[in-house]
């Protein structure tokens, strides 16, 4: 579609500041119109697009710093680049979908909506999540879903070290390897449920030809959940 | 006594609390959890005196000069800085280890008597909302609860890293307080025992926490006055860093400080006294040019208007309260003395905060004790006790001279003791001696 047909708006940060920038996106808040913003040169610029709260679409068109699209609700925001740390942190609902890689924290405490990530995830991917879903197409580094109590992490490519450290009620589903799982995590079944899960998030993420059969599941053995002496070894 | 029993001496290193604390832990083999502050003692407030006035300085006349009392806070960065009638705030208490009519309580309370109350680690409920017309959001590690309705909703913003019972520690809500609706509003299965995590998921340190406020204005419009709350570990360098990282406001908590559900050897043995986090935290912000341009609120251990009023003679902005706001609205009542001694305690040394069974109905999550305290009646005793308080200030810096509380200044004020003089910095009486300065 062309941009003029779609009234596109056009956000320079070469020309506004961040500030402005925000000012504009936030002013959608509220709103159930949709609207389509594209935001030219972030040159790596911090708390971009955060905060939104209505259904529109925003395109990024370079590299983001730390905290792009935090506390998201309803916005569809595209990053066409990498984006740093805490990309979607705390986001409520909508989608937040990242073309290059993202740095460590992505999508921490995310209470729901959608990240999708088509390289590689760092360090803590999805820590203390709360609801929200992730899908990594490449790898994600250690410690990732550290204490996640709700929402899942599906990583076609491999994770590191700890995966799932402390977990709650999340689940986590990995296609490659796992170097090794933290502290009251397990591998678990995988029911017809849990395909049909894991067949929508990989649909909703735009891969939903990809085959099941590769992939294995890990939650909680709930062993942590209560405190006690047999679990001093482990704290 | 007898003078057979004259014979039995008591040791002091092994005494009954220690003979106590080894039996109890040979016998359940798991170290304790309990709510309340430290209870050894420790230097404190009780070791400063306040001057008064004579020949040297005129003090105001006592029931006709004007005595103003109201602190802003947030006048560096927030454009709507917050207005406070009295310097003592409500410290954040979580939905969670406190009822909702607890919650309540401490917002009626506070608002009756023009200050602040704060939420905790646990999000912000709508009775508490509703009830507080200045509501300070606690952001935390846990991040429970957290969302950006609710910041937006709030009127200050306080980013925990940590309090003076726990720096350095976490949190852990024990299953039993672990209702449908705390285990709802936390995202995690009722009855389970909840660790609460000591740092921050998504920024370590102040060169990325200046980056996390930076999002935390983005998104509230700058208009909200950020504050950064530390337990005293190092309080000049946690001072200077908050200031560094962008706050508005830094909040300092002595090691006094209560808590909900804490190690009881971290509650005894890790942190610095409230005295010293004072004039460390002081000293960072003079040393910064930034004092009274970065408030500075301090708590832990702030019990009457002479401890606050030696709190802002030592350079604090304003106190925050906790312990002492739950005893007023009925904590230790003596009229449940029976119910504490069924528990194996006592009125006035309740400290299972942790534990849910609380007779007054504080800290609690068990809808039948919850209803044992009217949130109004709760209300109209902290408003109470935040008046007289606040009178006691104000009739310390009158004889003082002070037509504002502000103007108490450290030459106010002697110390006692050689150890309260070392850690306040205010000298011995008598001399102009302060070990160490
Ligand atoms: C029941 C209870 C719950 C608390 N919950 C929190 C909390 O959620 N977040 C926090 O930063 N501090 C919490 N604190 C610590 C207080 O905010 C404050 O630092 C402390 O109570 C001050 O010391 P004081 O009790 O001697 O006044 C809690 C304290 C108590 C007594």
């Amino acid at each position: 579609m062309s941009a003029l047909r779609e009234n596109v708006r056009v956000l320079d940060l070469l020309e506004m500041s961040r500030r402005k920038v925000n000012v504009a996106l936030q002013s959608h808040n509220g709103s159930s119109e949709p609207a389509h913003l594209r935001i030219l040169n972030p040159a790596g610029a911090h708390a971009l697009a955060c905060g939104l709260d209505a259904p529109v679409s925003v395109d990024i068109e370079g590299h983001t710093g730390y905290f792009c699209a935090g506390m998201n609700k309803l916005a569809q925001i595209t990053v066409f680049g990498n984006a740093g740390q805490g990309v979607a942190e705390n986001m409520m609902s909508g989608r937040v979908h990242v073309r290059g890689d993202v740095s460590q924290s992505a999508a921490a405490t995310a209470h729901g909506g959608l990240l999708v990530v088509e390289g590689n995830a760092a360090a803590r991917c999805g820590i203390s999540l709360k609801g929200g879903n992730i899908v990594v197409k490449g790898n994600v580094g250690h410690m990732s879903m550290f204490m996640a109590q709700a929402g899942c992490l599906v990583v076609l490519g491999d994770a590191d070290e700890a995966l799932g450290d402390s977990i709650y009620e999340a689940a986590i589903y990995v296609r490659g390897s796992v170097a090794s799982l933290g502290a009251d995590c397990v591998e678990k079944d995988m029911a017809d449920s849990h395909r049909e899960q894991l067949r929508g998030l990989l649909r909703e993420a735009s891969c939903g030809d990809i085959k099941l059969d590769g992939f294995r599941r890990y939650g909680s053995a709930r062993e942590l959940y209560h405190f006690k002496q047999q679990n001093i070894g482990v704290y | 006594m007898k003078e057979s029993d004259w014979a039995l001496r008591e040791s002091h290193t092994f005494d009954r609390h220690a003979i106590a604390y080894i039996r109890r832990a040979a016998s359940t083999g798991l170290y304790r959890i309990r709510g309340f502050g430290a209870k050894r003692r420790i230097p404190n407030f009780d070791d400063l005196l306040m001057k008064g006035a004579s020949m040297s300085r005129y003090p105001l006349e006592g029931y006709r000069e004007r005595c103003r009392t109201s602190v802003t806070l947030g006048t560096r960065f927030a454009s709507k800085p917050i207005e406070l009638e009295i310097p003592i705030t409500i410290a954040g208490m979580s939905f969670g280890s406190l009822s909702a009519n607890a919650k309540e309580a401490l917002g009626r309370g506070a608002s009756a008597a023009g200050t602040s109350t704060t939420t905790g680690d646990g999000g912000m409920t709508q009775e508490e909302r509703k009830h507080s017309r200045r509501l300070v959001y606690q952001y935390l590690p846990s991040r429970y609860g957290m969302n950006p309705d609710d910041l937006r909703a709030a009127d200050a913003i306080e980013v925990v890293v940590g309090q003076g019972a726990k720096p350095g520690g976490g949190g852990m809500l024990l299953g039993e307080k672990i209702s449908k609706r705390v285990a709802e509003m936390r995202t995690l299965p009722e009855g389970i025992d909840q660790r609460s995590a000591c740092r921050h998921p998504d920024w370590t340190g102040p060169d990325d926490l200046a980056i996390k406020i930076l999002e935390l204005r983005e998104i509230t419009n700058w208009e909200k006055p950020i504050y950064i709350k530390c337990g005293a570990a190092r309080p000049y360098y946690d001072t200077a860093l908050s200031v560094k990282a962008g706050a508005d406001v830094v909040v300092i908590d002595g090691m006094q400080g209560g808590t909900a559900a804490t190690q009881d050897v971290f509650i005894e043995h890790v942190g610095q006294p409230t005295l010293v986090a004072i004039k460390e935290a002081v000293k960072a912000l003079v040393d910064l040019d930034m004092h009274r341009k970065v408030q500075l609120v301090v708590g832990g251990g702030i019990r009457s208007g002479a401890d606050v009023a030696k709190a802002l003679a030592m350079g604090a902005d304003a106190v925050s309260i906790g312990t002492a706001a739950l005893v007023a609205i009925g904590d230790q009542d003596p009229a449940f003395q029976e119910e504490y001694e069924a528990l194996g305690s006592a009125a006035g040394c309740w400290e299972d905060y942790q534990a849910g069974t609380d007779p007054a109905g504080i800290t609690t999550q068990n809808d039948e004790l919850a209803k044992r305290l009217d949130p109004v009646a709760g209300g109209k005793k902290l408003a109470n006790y935040l008046r007289v308080l606040t009178l006691e200030v104000q009739t310390i810096a009158r004889a003082c001279g002070k037509s504002h509380i502000h103007n108490l200044e450290a030459d106010d004020m002697v110390a006692l003791t050689v150890e309260a003089a070392a850690m306040s910095g205010i000298p011995l009486a008598g001399t102009n001696w302060v070990p160490g300065a």
